[in-house]
């Protein structure tokens, strides 16, 4: 039985230069407006005293989430040994460490000191979910990166497994460490919530996969790859469980959060009077991003077929950036009570429900973060043998055989 | 007088004349508590403030005024980016229409939120209790922006020109109230107190908790007080009176 043989892209010169060059200008713009800001001071942006993390944060947070899950695919071959999902696992990997260094990428250019990174990889604060995460993500790089190269080089495939299983288990760890970033602030009612961190993992579950399904159906469309509709059915199926499971810890987050009296006012602002969040949150988060995906997933017509579940997949994706918007931007929106049970106003706008546009360099920046990542994927699949040259039902099930691992 | 004669009453005399000179100071930092420059900061003191918003007069910003004054903050015209380090909350009961105004700053807490969250350790509490940022490990992440209760922290979100020389400040670092800790160092009291009682409130009293004898800790015996957030347990320095 022949082995899957992985290759690099095949498209002509300018089929692949072309969005390549694409890309390359988004990721020059993200790198001007960093320039701009820093050069300038963040009074530039839509950011203020008040609104202290903006749309920089939403992209890089959700990139850093749907890393974690995009390694969804590997994990499922590796550790729970669907082995036709094998042949994906090498591409899961790489989109994985390319979404986390795009969104890591946006966090440090918003930092108001980016000359002192050095600073932050040489002081540590170990109560700090920050400083802990920086060991998550690093670590993180290292054991995808061998996870990889196991992967890749067929001398250590037989290592490939316990790879697979400390990738995830990290994975785990470093997306409730994302999680408790928020979930630790206990001056914020929208947040102080140990569920955040869990909630965050599956978030981090259904983003990661919706991610890496646009990935691999643009990477295989670049150079016409065949597609296998049986695995492109069984993972949107594999979406559809994760896009639940999701909704599922929205609605009990939202419900804890309602049943203390504290956090009512809070609730009631991001789910009905708030305006543009409560509009991204039933319509972004739980239409688009939630119950849409699940309608084309379990609907007979579009949910085995390709375009059906790229279309789930984009609105998976667009669903969790509404909720990163709304879980980051309008925690801030809502004003801090620091004498619960009173009206508060001041020159500093306590009391005030705080407005936030971004401006055109935090957009530039944020998007500039995506395209790093896709830059990153696109120069991998060009030069590496990330892609199964066929993710064909016959090549599928090759893979059951001990010779027909991936190279 | 013979060579060794003169040589002891030259020595004597140098002596004595030091001691005159270094006296009073040593005798000053004595009597205001305050400390030489290498020497480090005491956990034996825990400087507070009580604020009795009872005496606080609505309207009045000149403990706001002498803290830009002393701090060098400049309003640029733009409130929602301009650092504030104190400022007046007016407070009003909706049920009863009861007013009151007080202000607000770094609570200087015992457990310190943003210290926590500070991934640099650049966020740090003093062993007397004043918490600071360190502006040359602050790397601008705003975490503890995102976790202070008290809304204390301000990000300087812009180039700043003629600084005060006792009071670092730069863009793209976080920043809060010091308790005028250049001050305080040398036996003073914040500008804000210092202000507030110019103007005859006496709204506001700065001293160290620790010590019994203080008017802070008579005054604290005497009055009713809380602290703000108290649910969240942080101890925090500053405590209200009359509100």
């Amino acid at each position: 039985m022949a082995a899957v043989v992985h290759r690099e892209l095949a498209a002509e010169a300018w089929r692949f230069y072309g969005p390549v060059l694409a890309i390359g200008a988004l990721v020059a713009a993200g790198f001007a407006a960093f320039v701009y800001m820093e050069t300038n001071g963040h009074f530039v942006t839509g950011m203020d005293n008040q609104i202290v993390w903006g749309l920089p944060h939403v992209f890089a947070v959700f990139l850093i989430v749907a890393a974690s899950g995009a390694l969804n695919v590997a994990s499922v071959a590796s550790v729970f040994g669907r082995t036709q999902y094998k042949p994906l696992a090498p591409l899961s990997a790489l989109v994985s460490l390319a979404l986390l260094a795009g969104g890591l990428a946006i966090l440090a250019a918003d930092l108001g000191r980016p000359d002192r990174l050095v600073v932050a990889m040489t002081h540590f604060n170990l109560t700090s979910i920050f400083a802990l995460n920086m060991f998550l993500y690093s670590g993180f790089f290292a054991i995808v990166g061998v996870y990889l190269w196991f992967m890749m080089e067929r001398r250590m495939h037989r290592y490939t497994g316990t790879a697979g299983i400390a990738a995830f288990v990290w994975r785990i760890i470093l997306t409730t460490g994302t999680g408790s970033i928020f979930g630790f602030l206990v001056g914020r009612e929208a947040y102080d919530s140990a569920l955040l961190g869990p909630t965050f993992v599956v978030y981090s579950l259904a983003y990661g996969t919706a991610a890496f399904l646009v990935v691999l159906d643009l990477a295989s469309r670049w150079d016409a790859r065949a597609f296998d509709p049986e695995t492109i059915a069984k993972l949107g199926r594999l979406l559809a469980v994760l896009v639940a499971a999701a909704l599922y810890m929205t609605a009990v987050f939202h419900l804890t959060k309602l049943y203390m009296a504290r956090s009512r006012d809070v609730e009631a602002f991001l789910l009905v009077q708030g305006g543009i969040y409560p509009l991204l949150f039933w319509l972004g988060q739980i239409a688009i991003g939630g119950v849409l995906p699940l309608v084309l997933l379990y609907s007979p017509r579009t949910g085995t077929t390709r375009g059906g579940v790229l279309a789930a997949a984009v609105l998976v994706v667009l669903g969790g950036l509404a909720q990163m918007y709304v879980t980051i931007i309008g925690a801030q929106a809502w004003p801090q009570p620091i004498f619960p049970g009173w009206q508060e106003s001041s020159s500093f706008f306590d009391g005030e429900i705080h407005s936030y546009a971004p401006s055109l360099p935090e957009v530039f920046l944020a998007l500039g973060g995506v395209a790093l990542a896709a830059a990153l994927i696109a120069v991998a699949l060009k030069a590496l043998r990330f892609l199964p040259e066929s993710c064909t039902d016959s090549s599928s099930q090759q893979h059951t055989s001990p010779q027909a691992r991936p190279r | 007088m013979s060579d060794a004669g003169r040589r002891g009453f030259l020595g004597t005399a140098a002596a004595a004349l030091a001691g005159v000179a270094l006296a009073p100071g040593i005798r000053l930092i004595d009597l205001a508590g305050a400390r030489a420059p290498d020497e480090p900061a005491s956990g034996k003191v825990r400087w507070g403030m009580l604020i009795d918003s009872s005496k606080c007069a609505t309207g009045c910003t000149d403990c706001v005024s002498a803290c830009a004054t002393e701090n060098g903050l400049q309003d640029t015209g733009r409130p929602k980016t301009d650092a504030q380090w104190i400022r007046k909350i007016d407070l009003k009961d909706l049920r009863s229409g009861r007013q009151h105004s007080a202000p607000v700053m770094c609570q200087h807490c015992a457990n310190p939120p943003c210290v926590d969250v500070c991934p640099t350790g650049a966020s740090f509490k003093r062993a007397d209790g004043i918490v600071l940022v360190d502006r040359h490990t602050c790397i601008g992440c705003r975490y503890c922006v995102m976790a202070c209760p008290y809304k204390a922290r301000s990000f300087v979100h812009e180039n700043l020109s003629a600084q005060k020389p006792e009071v670092p400040r730069g863009k793209g670092c976080v920043e809060g109230c010091t308790l005028c800790v250049h001050r305080v160092d040398k036996g003073g009291t914040p500008a804000c107190v210092e202000a507030c009682t110019s103007a005859g409130h006496g709204a506001m009293v700065f001293g160290d908790l620790n010590d019994p004898a203080s008017p802070i800790a008579k005054r604290l015996k005497e009055l009713p007080n809380r602290q703000l957030r108290a649910d969240l347990r942080l101890d925090p320095g500053v405590r209200y009176s009359g509100v």
